[in-house]
């Protein structure tokens, strides 16, 4: 009973295959076994968005999925949002305008509003609010994040930026 | 969190022998919200979990004029109301599957374990009742399909006998003239755990000013989701009226016996019952009348 | 006086070259690639996972514990109790920032003795090499408790007859011990003028109590500490703290060693607004690692942080204020009690030092008093002990404007505190902004809108906090392109990093890129107290300026030694090294650098600074528009503007982001946010329950940043972290009464108890 099992599933475009146990959760493997901490645990009850990831195209808790469940699945992590040519455009909407203060529900929000603009990718603020509402941020009062998503659905698609000044 | 083994049935043989073995601690998994919360706090003790989201019984989500609407018991909540047949056909049920957790939760989340959890405050439950849906429980020895309202039997707790799975949940097809609408109340704007939740199904006659049929489910207001019978069936051939509504609210608020916790005070849970009941019956005809009534997917916005 | 909306593009007003703008902050790129490692992200190798068991019960004696079935679990390597401390000095205190605090306090929080005094109070601690294994180790801990009678209301606590939590604890009386055991920890009294007389000459007195349930600061990353305590007695901990050094006391007086035998490591931390100033898990991880010889990790649970970690005390709040015909305010006496939770030190001095703030008030008398019961330690959140007050002093303020039917921002203008003012804790206040923010908020054009729809209104209220000074240090030193790294002391909670980089920018005329910024640990930089206090910006940023006034003062003695020339005949001058003499010798500091190799040592500089903060404070003037749903009392916040006083903004951005998160704490502490307590235990220890904001929740929160520049600081920094939360629970309180004709005075403004408001007024009409 509760023997390891072999999974093998695709992280952010590349192969990738680990042991785990049937108890242990995708954040839990993520963290401690893969080495990728950017998916960040706040609640490990699926109240707070900051694991979110997007598994096949679906944006999920990764706090409330079994690492084995995960077999032959599609997951995009905070870690693969970037490319080696730049950032993502949520990325740079974030930085420009200034929506992180200490950071840790950051990676959570990018991957959520990611999510979103890959099926509407003009959203309202009453879409981008409603869609968000499962990530929580104590810092920010949510207002600097909002406009950096609607900011960031104003960029064309495919046209990542590079990493520069605002100023 | 414990130990378990960890199953995948392809078949539904499979999983009755997976789930009929002796001394075996099982649970089923489908979108695991409830779960593996309930697992990590070691609220549930479990030898065997068993991922029913492979059985293609479980998978199916059929939107039918003739038939109505099944809804396999593994279909997460996004499928839902990704479907655009089943947005405009079963608004009142996209009220409640929209409004389930974050979208985070409704990626995974599915009817099925909301039903299967059977919290006095699952908000698909109520508008399953309004909605007269069935559901579809299929055991190694015999099928069998009831009502909704008489699934749950208590807080956490239902009708399942060990060995058996609920396998799809159906509702009836939607004649004209019908309209259905769920609403809760929670202190914030999401994320929140119904205080109260009440769905209302209502026929109208052609002209939509007389109830032909009304049925009217509760959430968070007693041990079980509540099917407000005479609620309902006392509209039955009354015109719609502020008066006659008022009348089915009063009826559903006294069969309300609401406690007193973290998320509100009885008192208060059974004042709303009458205010959202009113709500949900004006949200439902509004419907069978045509008029656009928003929620979480479709919205003024759009 | 300067002031900036956030619609505008804050130009620091054309005075400086960095400050004011707004480039990205230099730990972006990490934060939003997820590479920024947080103490939650720790990882060595050989690594052992922690967890702690914690009391089910609210007061009971520990009978016995017994770890031996724990101990016998496979993968399990150490389990902790209080017995493993060192008794070294248990008659001794620590003197943080925050207060004095008993030592034998402080461990007993860290690992219950004999006693648990609330439900999460830690017993016990277990390294395991995995979490799972860690947590059922837990189960396997036997703890005989003899049940204790509990109290948790913070009146029953005061009573003679109540429980009491600690046989040494005797009630101290300003400042003296009176002998007299008691939940009673301490009472503090301030005084100005004749309250006698100030009432008699009063037209108008109103006097009512309020309440105020606790609440957590709600960061999203929770407590960790990782430790490894090697054979050498040389112990490092890794952890998310407001303050490495704070860390580095607590834990070695916990411990009983040395300071210099604990290293702390500060690491990102997720959000901490005063909670992640009071040490948890590094002791225990520390005890763990000495046990089993492997470095520990521990992550608290979301449910042990609410359960165990510094709420705010519940407060309990009675305001009295007396003013003339023409709303002039002649006197004012408060009396309240902060619930401290297990252990004595809830912020009662700061609520003395700003009930009475924001106004002039001749004559005043406040009484605290700080009380122990049966929750868990209350700690520092935003601005602590403001909050409440200020939603009593506020309210009263807009009750009096409207008896006398006067303008509620002319009344709060009539008698706004300003220079010269003495508050009643007996500061006498130098320049301050508090005139200007309610100027501001007359003159925003959100005061002028109309509200539009029936159950809607709008609230104003003014808040303060007294801002800290304290110690701080900074080196850096310059690299040969011409860029320089900047090395200080405080955590970066919010983007600090950039405010603190800027600041020595402008001094050597580089831009805020050209500076790498970036947070010591406790054996690489100097003396540096807390983040918190909105003392960074305004004192680390002063040790930065220190820091490149040396290196200004270094830099142009070596381009004197580059053109051979006496220094004194080097001038500096927007970032370019002058000859005085000879125009055609000039150097930019980037060419200078590139010449530092040929010009003997490197240039290092730095900075300590320890400034007197000068009381000057912050204030804030915010509006609230609200819609109350009269079938459902719930509040819906239609629009929300914040003013603030920042002395200096440094980078508006962050700014503006102080003022936002403190709005809608503000917002979540008005509405919703509260310890549900049944029979001692909280009921709603979860982010389900504990219901702080969702975006949903919110509009965007307009802000205006007003600049009057603190006297006292070389860029007029004043430090904008925590006034923001002062006053959105008044501001919607007298909102709400705007929109439906209801006074609420105990938060949270649920909706069961606005119905419950409005349902009473509709009867007491009938």
């Amino acid at each position: 009973m509760g023997k390891k099992l072999y999974i093998n599933t695709t992280i952010n475009g590349e192969a990738v295959e680990f042991l785990c146990e049937p108890r242990q959760s995708l954040l839990e493997i993520f963290r401690d076994h893969l080495g990728m901490t950017g998916t960040k645990e706040g609640c490990n009850d699926g109240n707070c968005g900051a694991c979110n990831v997007i598994i096949d195209g679906v944006l999920m808790n990764s706090c409330l999925i079994f690492a084995v469940e995960a077999q032959d699945r599609k997951i995009v992590t905070i870690e693969g949002l970037a490319s080696p040519q730049g950032l993502h455009p949520l990325q740079q909407k974030f930085l420009e305008h200034a929506s992180l203060q200490c950071g840790i529900c950051t990676p959570g929000f990018l991957v959520a509003a990611k999510a979103l603009l890959d099926q509407n990718p003009d959203p309202t603020e009453h879409e981008v609010r409603h869609w968000l509402a499962g990530n929580l941020c104590r810092c920010t009062g949510y207002d600097k994040i909002v406009r950096a998503v609607l900011d960031a659905a104003n960029v064309a698609p495919n046209t990542e930026t590079s990493l520069q000044s605002s100023n | 969190m414990q130990n378990f083994e960890y199953c995948t049935p392809r078949t539904l043989g499979e999983t009755f022998d997976l789930l009929g073995e002796n001394d075996c601690q099982c649970r089923v998994l489908a979108g695991g919200t409830d779960l593996i919360v309930q697992l990590r706090q070691g609220a549930l003790s479990v030898d065997r979990v068993i991922d029913i989201k492979h059985l293609p019984e479980c998978k199916q989500l059929i939107c039918d004029p003739i038939e109505g609407l099944t809804l396999g018991a593994t279909v997460p909540c996004h499928r839902i109301y990704e479907d655009k047949a089943i947005v405009d056909t079963y608004p009142g049920l996209i009220d409640s599957i929209a409004i389930i957790g974050g979208i985070q939760i409704q990626g995974r989340a599915t009817v099925g374990g909301n039903l299967c959890n059977s919290s006095p405050s699952a908000d698909s439950i109520p508008i399953l009742i309004a909605y007269g849906a069935t559901c579809e429980i299929v055991g190694a020895a015999e099928n069998r399909r009831i009502p909704v309202e008489n699934f749950c039997t208590g807080p956490g707790k239902n009708i399942l006998e060990k060995g058996e799975i609920l396998v799809a949940i159906h509702l009836p097809p939607v004649p004209k003239s019908s309209g259905a609408h769920y609403l809760r109340f929670i202190p914030r704007f999401e994320m929140d755990i119904a205080v109260v939740g009440a769905g209302a199904y209502v026929e109208l006659d052609d002209e939509g000013r007389m109830f032909n049929k009304v049925r009217i489910g509760l959430a968070a207001v007693a041990p079980t989701p509540l099917y407000a019978r005479e609620a309902g069936d006392l509209l039955k051939g009354r015109e719609v009226s502020d008066e006659s509504i008022d009348a089915a609210a009063s009826s559903a608020q006294s069969i309300a016996r609401p406690i007193s916790d973290m998320r509100a005070p009885a008192e208060y849970r059974k004042h709303l019952v009458k205010v959202l009941t009113r709500r949900a019956l004006w949200g439902a005809i509004n419907r069978a009348r045509g008029e656009f009534v928003p929620n979480a997917v479709q919205n003024n916005d759009q | 006086m300067a002031a900036t909306s956030n619609s505008e593009n804050g130009n620091g007003n054309g005075k400086y070259k960095v400050i004011g703008t707004r480039p990205i902050r230099h730990d972006g790129l990490d934060k939003v690639t997820g590479r920024a490692v947080y103490g939650i992200d720790q990882n060595l190798p050989g690594m052992l996972y922690g967890q702690t068991l914690r009391s089910p019960h609210p007061h009971a004696r520990i009978r016995s514990i017994d770890t031996t079935k724990a101990e016998a679990l496979e993968g399990v390597r150490a389990v902790v109790t209080a017995d493993d401390f060192s008794p070294a000095g248990d008659d001794e205190v620590i003197s943080l920032v925050e207060g004095v605090f008993r030592l034998t306090h402080m461990r007993s929080n860290i690992l219950a003795k004999d006693k648990v005094l609330y439900q999460g109070h830690s017993v016990a601690a277990v390294a395991a090499t995995n979490i799972h294994i860690a947590e059922e180790a837990l189960r396997l801990i036997e703890v005989d408790y003899e049940i204790l009678p509990y109290v948790e209301d913070v009146h029953e606590a005061m009573r003679e007859d109540a429980p009491l939590l600690h046989d040494d604890l005797t009630t101290e009386d300003f400042g003296e011990d009176t002998g007299t055991k008691s939940n009673i920890a301490s009472h503090t009294q301030f005084k100005i003028g004749d309250l006698e007389k100030g009432f008699g000459e009063s037209d108008v007195i109103i006097e009512h109590e309020f309440k105020t349930a606790s609440v957590h600061q709600g960061y999203i990353e929770s407590h960790n500490a990782t430790a490894e305590w090697k054979t050498d007695g040389q112990l490092t901990v890794w952890t998310s703290t407001q303050g490495a050094f704070g860390v580095q006391k607590q834990t070695a007086g916990i411990l009983g060693i040395p300071v210099s035998k604990v290293k702390v490591v500060p690491m990102e931390i997720g959000g901490g607004f005063g909670g992640k100033i009071p040490v948890y898990l590094a002791p225990q991880a520390a005890l763990l690692s000495k046990k089993s010889g492997r470095p520990v990790k521990i992550i608290m649970t979301r449910a042990d942080v609410f359960k165990s970690t510094g709420p705010t005390p519940a407060t309990y709040v009675k305001v009295k204020i007396g003013a003339d015909k023409t709303g002039k305010f002649l006197a004012a006496e408060a009396n309240f009690a902060f619930a401290a939770g297990a252990f004595p030190g809830s912020p009662v001095w700061a609520g003395a030092m700003c009930v009475f703030s924001c106004y002039s008030f001749p004559n005043a008398l406040v009484d605290g008093y700080d009380v122990v019961l049966n929750k868990p330690r209350s700690a520092a959140y935003r601005a602590p002990g403001a909050t409440p007050v200020i939603l009593a002093t506020e309210t009263i303020v807009d009750e009096i404007a409207e008896k006398l039917g006067v303008d509620p921002i002319e009344i709060r203008l009539l008698n706004a505190a300003q220079e010269g003012v003495r508050r009643v804790d007996g500061v006498v206040y130098p320049v301050i902004g508090c005139r200007e923010t309610l100027e501001q908020a007359k003159a925003h054009e959100h005061y002028r809108t109309p509200l539009n729809g029936p159950n809607q209104g709008r609230g104003i209220a003014t808040g303060f906090w007294v801002n800290a000074g304290l110690k701080s240090s900074a080196t850096a030193h310059v690299n040969e392109d011409g860029t320089v790294n900047l090395v200080e002391g405080s955590t970066d909670i919010g983007g600090s990093r950039a405010s603190i980089a800027m600041q020595f920018a402008e001094v050597l005329g580089l831009p805020a890129e050209a500076i790498n910024p970036s947070v010591g640990d406790t054996s690489s930089v100097g003396y540096t107290e807390l983040t918190g206090g909105s003392r960074v910006t305004f004192a680390t940023g002063w040790a930065a300026y220190e820091a490149a006034q040396e290196v200004k003062r270094k830099m142009m003695a070596k381009a004197a030694m580059y053109w051979e020339a006496p220094e004194e005949e080097v001038r500096f001058e927007d970032g370019i090294f002058l000859h005085a003499t000879d125009a055609d010798k000039k150097l930019s500091f980037k060419e200078l650098a590139g010449h530092l190799k040929d010009l003997g040592g490197a240039v290092v500089g730095s900075g300590t600074v320890d400034p007197d903060y000068g009381s000057g404070g912050s204030f804030t003037t915010c509006m609230a528009d609200v819609e109350v749903d009269p079938d459902t009392g719930k509040v819906t916040i239609l629009r929300f503007t914040m003013i603030q006083d920042a002395g200096t903004a440094i980078h508006p951005s962050y700014v503006e982001g102080q003022m936002q998160g403190g709005s809608v704490q503000g917002i979540g502490w008005a509405l919703n946010e509260e310890y549900f307590y049944s029979e001692g235990r909280m009921q709603n220890a979860s982010f389900l329950d504990y219901r702080i904001p969702t975006c949903f929740d919110v509009p965007m929160v307009d802000t205006v940043i007003v600049e009057v520049p603190h006297p006292g600081h070389p860029f007029g920094v004043r430090g904008v972290g925590e006034a923001s939360i002062a006053p959105p629970p008044a501001a919607i309180a007298i909102a709400i009464y705007n929109a439906v004709g209801v006074r609420l005075r105990e938060l949270p403004m649920r909706p069961d108890r606005v119905l419950a408001a409005c349902l009473e007024k509709l009867a007491a009409s009938h």
